[in-house]
């Protein structure tokens, strides 16, 4: 009879969590932040058609960040949990903060329990009626959730990003701005993002029942340009 | 509630209804009972084209046999942006079959990322009817209307249905309910496929009036209480409901038109 090698716990974790980061570092970040009228969501993504922020319910959006696959069977899991709990209670009763529960359980199974962690970082954002309400829900890939109250930064080099965004962000920006600081953010001091490489999003509270709503290309040039 | 997670190849797609089945929600069918539960019924709708898109209208009356069980009820409801229901028999199940459409082309667009075609939005319909059709033999019968604004055809569109969940595409108009007979005639008679949308409405209400003033399960505009008839139109731009204020004076003017003919 073959014995297993012994293996310390802390070693499977962190040769778990190094595998998780590895993966997410090789993709593009995404960035959230508050603004006047709601939560603006920018991400970096060269594709028109695969998703990184999309809308989970009337004031619920969703960015996932890593492997594609992995993050938009989470997405699909959330549209699912957030329509049947309206369904079965009422529209206003599915809030980020129980989904966020949610996503953070299920990762943190999968992380512990699973041949293989996923490589995936979201967020679930919710806008409230006034912006004191607003919510930002990090989680990581092995369930542990970060409650944000200004901005929030998914990607392998978050703190750079951060700390860029620390500088730019203050209370009451306009979309237009809160758009520029994120793509400045993203982009940092050596690169230019043009609104082909980007994918940008918003939850406003003006947007009538649906909040989400996703800007063109041609919506972003014009914030983009703008700025000068 | 914990998340609903599927394997791959186990997975129900953008489907909400075979959600529901699969987390073990599903509204159970009534069963027993009789042909006369007393359950509260809701009447006539109506739904014409005009050269703009489609006006939707229904009255505001359900009905427990000879009483008058609910006077503000809305039987022509938004579905999404581009298309609206309008349903006609068993208030109860009709009130869940709507509320399951809209959610289902809801829970379509995100799951999918975007819309369902105006043909594949009246075909889901078509399969809510025919799932209903157990109840339908109880005597819960629910008949649709369905009509939307097809984007991919710029043109209005819509569909009439029976029972069995059998789906028709009318070109000019379609009524249904206890009072569609009355609305149908005078819809029929004052249709062309070139009205303007102001034309539309005011054709729209009087078919609801002359439908009330025969049917009595059909309600008219109840100007003491302020209730008027649904009238939508839903158009390029989407669906628009026209305001109170507006049917107010609409009816006003029928009314005196009317009165001239004493």
């Amino acid at each position: 009879m073959s014995m297993p090698f012994y293996v310390a716990p802390e070693q499977v974790m962190k040769d778990r969590a190094d595998y998780a980061r590895k993966g997410i570092a090789r993709g593009r970040a995404a960035v959230a932040l508050r603004y006047v009228d709601g939560i603006a969501l920018v991400a970096e993504n060269p594709s028109n058609t695969l998703r990184k922020v999309s809308e989970i319910y009337d004031r619920i959006a969703f960015a996932g960040i890593g492997k594609y696959n992995e993050y938009d069977q989470l997405r699909v899991a959330g549209v699912r949990a957030a329509d049947l709990k309206g369904y079965q209670y009422s529209r206003d009763d599915v809030d980020a903060r129980s989904l966020a529960n949610s996503y953070a359980q299920m990762l943190g199974q999968i992380f512990t329990h699973e041949m293989k962690p996923m490589e995936v970082e979201i967020l679930v954002a919710e806008v409230a009626h006034d912006s004191e309400g607003d919510q930002l829900f990090h989680i990581l890939y092995d369930g542990t959730v970060f409650d944000e109250k200004r901005f929030s930064v998914l990607g392998g080099d978050a703190d750079a990003m951060s700390a860029r965004l620390n500088e730019s962000w203050s209370e009451g920006l306009d979309l237009g701005s809160a758009v520029r600081a994120a793509v400045s953010a993203l982009a940092g001091p050596d690169r230019t993002l043009t609104s082909d490489d980007l994918e940008v999003a918003a939850l406003s509270r003006t947007n009538g029942r649906r909040c989400f709503l996703r800007l063109s290309d041609a919506d972003v040039a014009a914030h983009l340009a703008a700025s000068s | 509630m914990s998340m609903p997670f599927f394997v791959p190849g186990d997975d129900p797609g953008a489907s909400f209804p075979e959600l529901l089945r699969r987390v073990g929600l599903k509204p159970e069918t009534p069963s027993g009972g009789g042909v006369d539960m007393g359950v509260p019924h809701a009447t006539t709708c109506i739904a014409l084209r005009y050269a703009d898109g489609v006006v939707m209208a229904g009255d505001r009356r359900a009905t427990s046999g000879n009483l008058i069980s609910h006077r503000s009820m809305e039987k022509v409801v938004q579905a999404d942006r581009y298309s609206g229901v309008a349903i006609a028999g068993a208030a109860g199940p009709a009130m869940e079959m709507i509320k399951l459409f809209q959610l289902q082309l809801e829970h379509y667009e995100k799951v999918e990322g975007s819309f369902l075609s105006l043909e594949g939005k009246a075909n889901q319909l078509s399969m809510m009817v025919r799932g209903n059709l157990p109840s339908a033999m109880q005597g819960m019968v629910v008949v649709p209307i369905f009509a939307g604004f097809d984007r991919r055809r710029g043109e209005g569109r819509l569909w009439a249905y029976d029972v069995t969940g059998g789906r028709y595409e009318e070109r000019e108009f379609v009524a249904t309910g206890s009072g569609s007979l009355h609305a149908g005639t005078v819809i029929k008679l004052g249709h062309n496929p070139q009205l303007s949308g102001e034309d539309a409405v005011t054709l729209a209400c009087r078919a609801l009036w002359e439908a009330a003033d025969a049917d009595s399960a059909t309600g008219g505009p109840d100007a003491l209480r302020g209730i008027y008839p649904v009238v939508a139109t839903i158009t390029t731009t989407g669906w628009a409901r026209i305001s109170d204020e507006v049917l107010a004076e609409r009816y006003v003017a029928i009314a005196a038109e009317s009165r001239s003919r004493q």
